[in-house]
């Protein structure tokens, strides 16, 4: 029986941290960390509960912030973590992910990072920056970003990236070179027969399946798709969805036919949820059918949205899940998605979420 | 150099008087130990975040970018007039780092 569970926060205005027992019924919050700066996205390294925080200050510019107390002190570094001289600087660090002893960082404007000392200092993965197809990279709204990092727990030079909007690309060599891994996802914001280019689509999130390392799940500003051979082709799965729009996947802990996404009503509609009805919608077979879950979640008035990294879900059974508003509101479940509570609801607005249970 | 440690005096202090650094609360709150009262011997702003870098490391990654020039949104005032990373430091001079506004 697990001891607690952490939900990892990252805020405009700090990181923060609720926690629970196993039971998920009550919890308390703490925060804000890291000083209010707007962290970007908060993980933790479940086998020694290690956590970092990825953000970027308007001051004082990017850091990983780190705790090995479970959030209880902080401190910061950004060694390493810049371009060469004359270059546009990092704005912000907007991605963490662990693999092969080494930690990831996915940062604004779009690269990589590694550090093989826990967070301490960076080195530049340069071979994504050489990619051909670097120059014509444009940014999304939140700017030219980094955001999702997947790395294969079976063989962790594949990786994979989304960058808003320069799409999806692998690398099988550790970051030396890279692919485009877009075949397949529409850009309708590009001009009439150029839908399907080879890179500059809009992926809103990456997600890898548990256990099955090359289905791939992406939200994109122009749909949502699975991918079952590690992202050289992917088909649409938004059929019965209420929209082609969101932000957030995640996925379930250890059924690869299970995601959970938040559609919302469409990129110029105000990017609420439809109707005002806050719903999760779950596929239990990979996307062929959907359900939405609404027990719980509110069904008037709700005009929300969720942001790319802010849902989530734990390794407890039956798994929780967890997503953050942009309007500051926590919801979790601790049945799979079928009933929720409003954990809390006057947070900075929501950026990421992620878990850590503690045995 | 270093903290509200009492001025050098004597012959020392005649050949390069330090200048005196005052340092945001909230850049300093990033580096446990740091005060907001520095004194140094520097004759650029370069040399001058090069020497609190030393004493607190990262703390010119929080001042400067990696053009390298001093952070948007952070300003560096050397008598009266904004600084740049070249601007020259006369002894005793009093140099102001300070946060602009920004965020919201």
């Amino acid at each position: 029986m697990a001891a607690k569970v952490l939900v990892l926060l990252g805020t405009k205005k700090g990181a923060f941290i609720a926690e629970s027992d196993a039971e998920r019924r009550s919890w308390k919050l703490r925060g804000p960390f890291c000083e209010t700066w707007p962290m970007n996205h908060v993980v933790a390294d479940p086998k020694t509960g290690t956590i970092w925080g990825a953000g970027g200050n308007e001051w004082f510019g990017p850091a990983v912030w780190k705790s090995t107390d479970l959030g209880e002190t902080w401190t910061h570094s950004s060694d390493g973590l810049a371009y060469a001289e004359g270059e546009e600087p990092i704005k912000a660090v907007w991605s963490l992910a662990k693999g092969n002893g080494s930690l990831f960082a996915g940062v604004q404007p779009a690269g990589l990072f590694r550090s093989d000392d826990g967070g301490q200092s960076w080195e530049h993965v340069k071979g994504l920056q050489k990619h051909p197809s670097r120059p014509h990279w444009n940014p999304g709204g939140a700017g030219l970003i980094l955001h999702s990092l997947v790395i294969d727990p079976n063989d962790h030079d594949r990786i994979w990236i989304g960058i808003s909007a320069a799409g999806v690309f692998y690398t099988g060599d550790g970051g030396k070179s890279w692919e485009p891994r877009n075949l397949g996802t529409r850009a309708d914001f590009m001009p009439e027969g150029e839908n399907y280019p080879e890179f500059g689509q809009c992926v809103h999130n990456l997600v890898m399946a548990p256990g099955m390392p090359d289905r791939l799940y992406q939200q994109n500003h122009c749909g949502m798709y699975r991918s079952d051979d590690g992202g050289k082709r992917w088909v649409s799965i938004e059929k019965g969805l209420p929209s082609t729009f969101g932000f957030p996947a995640a996925t379930h802990p250890r059924d690869p036919e299970t995601l959970y996404l938040v559609p919302l009503n469409g990129d110029s509609a105000g990017r609420y949820v439809p109707d005002a009805k806050a719903a999760v919608w779950r596929t239990r077979d990979a996307g062929r059918e959907w359900q939405a879950m609404r027990s719980g979640l509110p069904q008037e008035n709700a005009y929300i949205g969720v942001l790319r990294q802010a849902m989530a879900t734990d390794r407890l059974e039956p798994a929780g899940v967890y997503f953050g508003t942009s309007s500051g509101a926590l919801f979790a479940s601790a049945d799979e998605g079928e009933s929720w509570v409003n954990v809390t609801q006057h947070l900075p607005s929501i950026l990421s979420v992620e878990t850590l249970v503690v045995d | 150099m270093l903290g509200d440690a009492p001025s050098r005096t004597g012959k020392h202090q005649a050949e390069a008087a330090p200048i005196v650094v005052r340092l945001p609360g909230v850049l300093v709150d990033l580096f446990p130990g740091a005060p907001r009262r520095v004194e140094m011997t520097a004759s650029t702003v370069k040399e001058m975040v090069d020497q609190l870098d030393k004493s607190w490391p990262g703390m010119r990654d929080r001042i400067c970018d990696s053009r390298p020039a001093i952070r948007k949104h952070m300003n560096v005032f050397v008598e009266g007039e904004r600084a740049t990373l070249k601007t020259k430091l006369r002894p005793g001079v009093e140099v102001f780092v300070l946060t602009a506004i920004s965020g919201g």
